[in-house]
């Protein structure tokens, strides 16, 4: 069958039953309470919740063959919970797992491959996979389809049941013996861990693993221990130097600024753009160097804002120290001055990412944000956006917060290069589908600015740029432009065979990626 | 033109691509293509570069392309000096002058 963005889906890919795609606001949640596994529990004075190792702790929690475990992806590429972890699980011989982590971050040595490949997992539910483990799924690693889901997706299928989690293991730079646990403090903060609060509170066992145990109790405290089961202390959960990298660098590459500045010019245009008004920018190098060209248009123009979203970095917290920006609602840092600054500043707080962006709550942060700006691999003329698969199929990304950004602020600006070194990044037909097109307002580009006449802005939006003559093109133009200097790419070849189902934000099927043929 | 000894061009950078070329008497043309981008323009980039050796009368060489995601006209333009440096002739720039570039005004 087709869905509403005309993408050929199969009915039922093993024993994954599809529901389409019917539009970006169409659906709704069913109405039944919100499932959990959480159980109340019982403890009297006196008790003690540590564990001498990961392995007791996992037998304790009583996982078998078969169930869901998760963690969350704050520690990001040094990460070392989850392997430590699998490693246990696969030492105690248990096997057939559901792997659901918030996001799987590319860790090595030992990989995720290896754990799939003997069977410790058998099914994968994240935002994204790449490297090593993107490249063998895809090559059909995996009987059972991963399935990609947005960071408001997370939630919402926790919470409707279709993600159930037995085990959650929760990374902590800091933590109590009695499982109050932070990211904000330690000699590992990461800062906000926004993405573990809803497993927490909804998986059947909660177990907590720091390498920094603090005097009860633990201060800041960003996981209460009235969820918590037990808690584990390794020597380390990840490495310093990747977690704790410092703030990324300013781009220097003139392309990426001048669309940057574009980026920051439609905002600086629009009527949205006064006191009070809220954006959200992203880590990428775009996205950075877009966020310093807004600070300087916002203090030229003496506009201030009220709040800034999501993932927060070094060029965010700036604004904000310079008196930018009233609040920085925070469920990820993408650094450590981001990390840092949560901890010390008043007005930049950690939220749990389900009211960051989940579609089916009672109203997620993202509803109300004027201006996000989104990095793209691939757009097409109908402007829907790919962000998860490279010119040659292979995954290069995660659906991360993207298509929920997309469709909760009021100005969504795709912000990419036509070509990438001869792969055109403006294309007839994305080869995955991953935010509709609906929800995008205009895309970006070094050759110009084109704005989606089916967007619900349109009208206000093509009014204000064209008072600021700002020069506008379509994107027909752009997907010309960039075919004239690539050439026509022959289509990637797959086979029938669905290897990751990507789930719009609101629980239905918006595209699948098919095994590439070899 | 006749390959008389092997040869570089290009780069491995980003949107570069390095050819090397090698006489091969006798044994026509063989090419070996290591592309970024092969999946989508593998067919493609060799009908460049079989074309351009056609247009310089290049019957037999051996052609290793490393390519780095390069633009056709860079591919092109990577494969003439190739095969120049190899036959250790001269570029002759009088095949320029008709050609519509040359007409364009400068801007």
């Amino acid at each position: 069958m087709k869905n509403a963005v005309g993408r050929e889906i199969p009915e039922k890919i093993g024993r994954y039953v599809v529901k389409p795609y019917t539009g970006a606001y169409t659906e709704s949640p069913s109405g039944e309470p919100v499932h959990t596994l959480r159980t109340a529990g019982k403890h009297v004075s006196g008790d003690c919740k540590m564990l001498p190792s990961i392995e007791e702790a996992v037998k304790a929690a009583g996982l078998k063959d078969g169930m869901t475990i998760s963690f969350h992806h704050s520690f990001r590429e040094g990460d070392e919970i989850v392997g430590q972890v699998l490693t246990a699980i696969r030492a105690l011989g248990i096997r057939h797992l559901r792997f659901a982590p918030s996001a799987v971050v590319n860790i090595k040595n030992p990989s995720i491959v290896d754990f799939v490949k003997d069977g410790t997992i058998d099914r994968i539910e994240a935002s994204g996979i790449r490297g090593e483990l993107g490249d063998a799924v895809l090559e059909g690693l995996m009987e059972e389809p991963v399935i990609l889901r947005t960071h408001g997706s997370r939630p919402r299928a926790i919470e409707a049941g279709e993600l159930m989690i037995d085990v959650a293991f929760i990374g902590a730079a800091a933590a109590d013996e009695y499982g109050n646990a932070t990211g904000q403090i330690g000699p590992n903060a990461c800062g906000s861990l926004g993405y573990s609060f809803v497993d927490v509170s909804n998986a059947a066992k909660v177990i907590v693993i720091t390498d920094y145990l603090v005097d009860y109790p633990c201060n800041p405290a960003s996981i209460s221990q009235q969820y918590v089961d037990y808690v584990v202390k390794v020597d380390r959960i990840g490495d310093p130097d990747k977690i704790g990298k410092g703030a990324a660098r300013m781009t220097k590459n003139p392309r990426d600024l001048m669309i940057a500045e574009r980026a920051a010019d439609v905002m600086a245009a629009s009527r949205l753009f006064k006191d009070n008004f809220s954006f959200q920018t992203g880590a990428g190098a775009i996205s950075i160097a877009c966020t310093n060209y807004l600070a300087e248009r916002m203090e030229a123009r003496g506009v201030k804002a009220s709040f800034a979203l999501g993932g927060i970095t070094a060029a965010i917290v700036d604004m904000y120290k310079k008196g930018l920006v009233r609040v920085l609602e925070c469920s990820q840092c993408f650094d450590a001055v981001a990390a840092r600054a949560i901890v010390e500043e008043p007005g930049i707080v950690e939220i749990d990412n389900a009211v960051y962006s989940n579609p089916f709550s009672k109203g997620s942060m993202l509803d109300k944000l004027n201006f996000g700006v989104l990095a793209a691999l691939e757009v097409d003329t109908d402007f829907n956006v790919n962000i998860l698969t490279g010119s040659s199929g292979e995954m290069m990304g995660g659906l991360g917060g993207g298509p929920d950004v997309a469709a909760g602020s009021d100005i969504s600006i795709v912000c990419l290069p036509v070509v990438r070194g001869r792969t055109p990044s403006v294309t007839k037909r994305v080869f995955t589908c991953c935010t509709p097109g609906e929800t995008v307002a205009a895309v970006v580009t070094e050759a110009g600015i084109a704005l989606n006449p089916a967007h619900k802005y349109y009208a206000e939006l093509k009014e204000d740029l064209e008072k600021a003559n700002m020069k506008l093109v379509t994107i027909q133009y752009l997907q010309e432009l960039a075919e004239s200097l690539t050439g026509v790419p022959a289509p990637i070849e797959t086979t029938d065979r669905v290897v990751c189902v990507v789930e719009y934000r609101d629980g239905t099927v918006i595209d699948v990626i098919r095994e590439i043929k070899k | 033109m006749e390959i008389k000894k092997p040869a570089v061009a290009g780069t491995l950078e980003s949107s570069d691509c390095q050819i090397t070329i090698r006489p091969n008497p006798g044994k026509g043309i063989d090419i070996d293509l290591e592309s970024d981008v092969k999946m989508m323009f593998g067919e493609t980039i060799l009908e460049t570069v079989r074309k351009t050796l056609e247009e310089f009368g290049v019957t037999s060489a051996e052609v290793e392309i490393r390519d780095k995601g390069a633009l056709d006209c860079v591919i092109k333009s990577r494969m003439q000096c190739v095969i120049c440096r190899g036959a250790e002739e001269r570029y002759d720039w009088s095949k320029e002058d008709e050609k519509e570039w040359q007409k364009k005004q400068s801007v």
